[in-house]
């Protein structure tokens, strides 16, 4: 397997790699002769977030025929290759991903360009684990409700809260969504600054609300999609199981010099070079299926309840809702 | 620390109905930090409601109208818990009296000073400020290893006029100096804290027991007493 990516591309990698931290602790890799996908999940299991990185972003995108590649390292590791965001768009011309079949570590190279004559090879070899594929389950096709913005419109959002804030709530009806800081202590009402925003449906670029109801988010989670920022973005709120996910147009690497035109939206993974995924449940997770969203009364709440499919596989008994 | 706002200067709309007609006043208790963080969120807001509220408790509510995308503006509304103060206790938060003072002087460019401060910081945790009223300021440290000196000329003396509660200062040598010893991180904290240069900065000195630092700017006073430390 050898991967290599070149110019401001080596940045939105660094960028993916930085933004999978903030919701888990282990980098999952997969490769196939189709595309290149780093995810994670969070501990709880109720955040999982996905980048696939399409050929066309690669200079060099070489999987031998046949083989896919899978693994997982522990995400600090992967993110101390692109230690400093800043400094690496300045350095590094290249970054090369490379495998082969006896090797029991995966070896990222920075190429530097600190100098014309000499130039600077950075090599990092990091151990990995075998693992299973991480897949979340869902299903685009049966969100009742969707709503589309600029990411801009959710970093925006996202700054009135402070950044220490455990949980929001986001609730929507056929015309607004609100986002509200969520304190689950009694005694903590009385202490806390309460912050509330709501967003026009008419600042969305689509808002089809067909289930008014309401989510918990871990805040931390809810911002990680912001960077790096899609050109399209998207949030499913698929019943009772959000998930937002963005495409991106980037730059192809640079011998090349048309850009190939903007596909129409196919289904994962899309012609995109850049498809990111975020699927964001509540965290409370389980009392979802035991009725503690408030769907609106014209709504059959059991017809709901009944159809959703379990978002990440985790059977820990959580204790009562 | 004491700060005083003419809300004519900033409010558009201004109605307050008080304890009584006679005690047209409210007080209360807010974490600054919780104010200062809804403020700053409503920055660029096309305006801003503050209401005293009722809600789990007694709350400030702050409503900022935001710019938007659509014709349909953001409404940010935070709901920050206040504490009531009894009016039994309003004598607790009067504004204090002018100490009688014994030299009164005009503060170096606050940048200076702030620079200075915040160096000499590393070297102790105490800082003597002495000045007298021909305008001269020095700064000083003293340590077991060290001792450094920072001396400010022509800085002009307030002409605070014919008070008789001042007369202290009237008589008074004007070469003499007046000194207080104060923690050193009390008085960088307020200097860190100024977001804009004042029109007026001044200091007052009650020697070896207070230091009075008087900032004025535009409509805004702010106040900020320091006792000496021995």
């Amino acid at each position: 397997m050898d991967y290599v990516a070149t110019g401001s591309n080596v940045k939105v990698l660094a960028k993916a790699i930085h933004s999978l931290s903030r919701i888990g602790e282990e980098l999952y890799f997969e490769s196939t002769g189709r595309w290149l996908a780093l995810r994670t999940v969070n501990s709880s299991r109720s955040a999982f977030a996905c980048f696939h990185l399409c050929p066309l972003f690669f200079q060099r995108f070489h999987t031998p025929q046949g083989d896919s590649f899978r693994c997982k390292m522990p995400i600090k590791s992967v993110q101390a290759v692109f230690k400093s965001l800043s400094s690496l768009e300045k350095t590094v011309e290249k970054c090369r991903i490379e495998w082969k079949p006896e090797q029991s570590q995966l070896t990222f190279t920075l190429h530097c360009k600190m100098c014309s004559v000499l130039g600077l090879l950075k090599t990092h070899n990091l151990s990995f684990q075998d693992c299973e594929s991480l897949q979340a389950v869902f299903d685009k096709e049966r969100s009742p409700n969707v709503l589309r913005a600029q990411p801009r419109l959710l970093v925006d959002t996202v700054l009135h809260f402070p950044p220490s804030l455990e949980e929001v709530t986001l609730s929507v009806t056929s015309d607004r969504m609100w986002l509200k800081n969520h304190v689950e202590d009694e005694s903590d009402q009385s202490q806390a600054m309460m912050t509330e925003l709501y967003l026009s449906s008419e600042e969305f670029e689509d808002f089809v609300v067909t289930l008014a109801n309401q989510h918990h988010f871990c805040l931390k989670e809810l911002s990680a999609p912001t960077a790096p920022p899609p050109d399209d973005f998207m949030c499913d709120a698929h019943g009772l199981i959000p998930h937002c996910y963005g495409t991106s147009e980037i730059a192809g690497p640079s011998t090349q010099i048309n850009q190939p035109p903007r596909s129409t939206h196919a289904p994962t993974p899309p012609n995109h070079r850049l498809f990111s995924c975020f699927s964001l449940s509540s965290s409370q997770f389980r009392s979802l299926f035991f009725g503690s969203v408030l769907p609106t009364p014209s709504q059959g709440t059991s017809q709901t309840l009944q159809g959703q499919d379990v978002l990440a596989s985790d059977s820990e008994d959580e204790g009562s809702p | 620390m004491w700060c005083e706002l003419l809300q004519v200067n900033f409010f558009d709309e201004y109605q307050i109905e008080g304890v009584s007609p006679d005690a047209n006043e409210i007080c209360l208790e807010v974490a600054p930090e919780n104010l200062s963080r809804a403020l700053k969120t409503a920055q660029n807001a096309k305006s801003v409601k503050i209401k005293l509220t009722k809600k789990h408790c007694p709350c400030l509510t702050l409503a900022a109208e935001l710019p938007s995308l659509s014709s349909v503006s953001r409404v940010v509304t935070h709901d920050i818990p206040v504490d009531v103060i009894p009016r039994r206790l309003w004598h607790d938060y009067k504004e204090p009296s002018m100490p009688d003072f014994d030299v009164s002087i005009y503060l170096p460019p606050l940048k200076t000073m702030k620079n200075v401060v915040d160096r000499m910081k590393n070297l102790s945790n105490f800082l003597v400020i002495e000045a007298n009223l021909s305008g001269e300021m020095n700064l000083k440290i003293e340590t077991d290893l060290v001792s450094v000196t920072t001396h400010f000329k022509d800085l002009g003396n307030p002409p605070w006029g014919d008070d008789a509660s001042q007369s202290r200062s009237q008589s008074r040598d004007p070469a003499a100096m007046a000194h207080a010893r104060l923690d050193i991180k009390k008085l960088l904290q307020f200097l860190m804290g100024q977001q804009v240069n004042p029109s007026k900065a001044m200091c007052n000195i009650v020697h070896k027991r207070i230091v009075h630092l008087i900032f004025l700017h535009e409509d805004v006073s702010l106040q900020y007493f320091i006792p000496a430390v021995a």
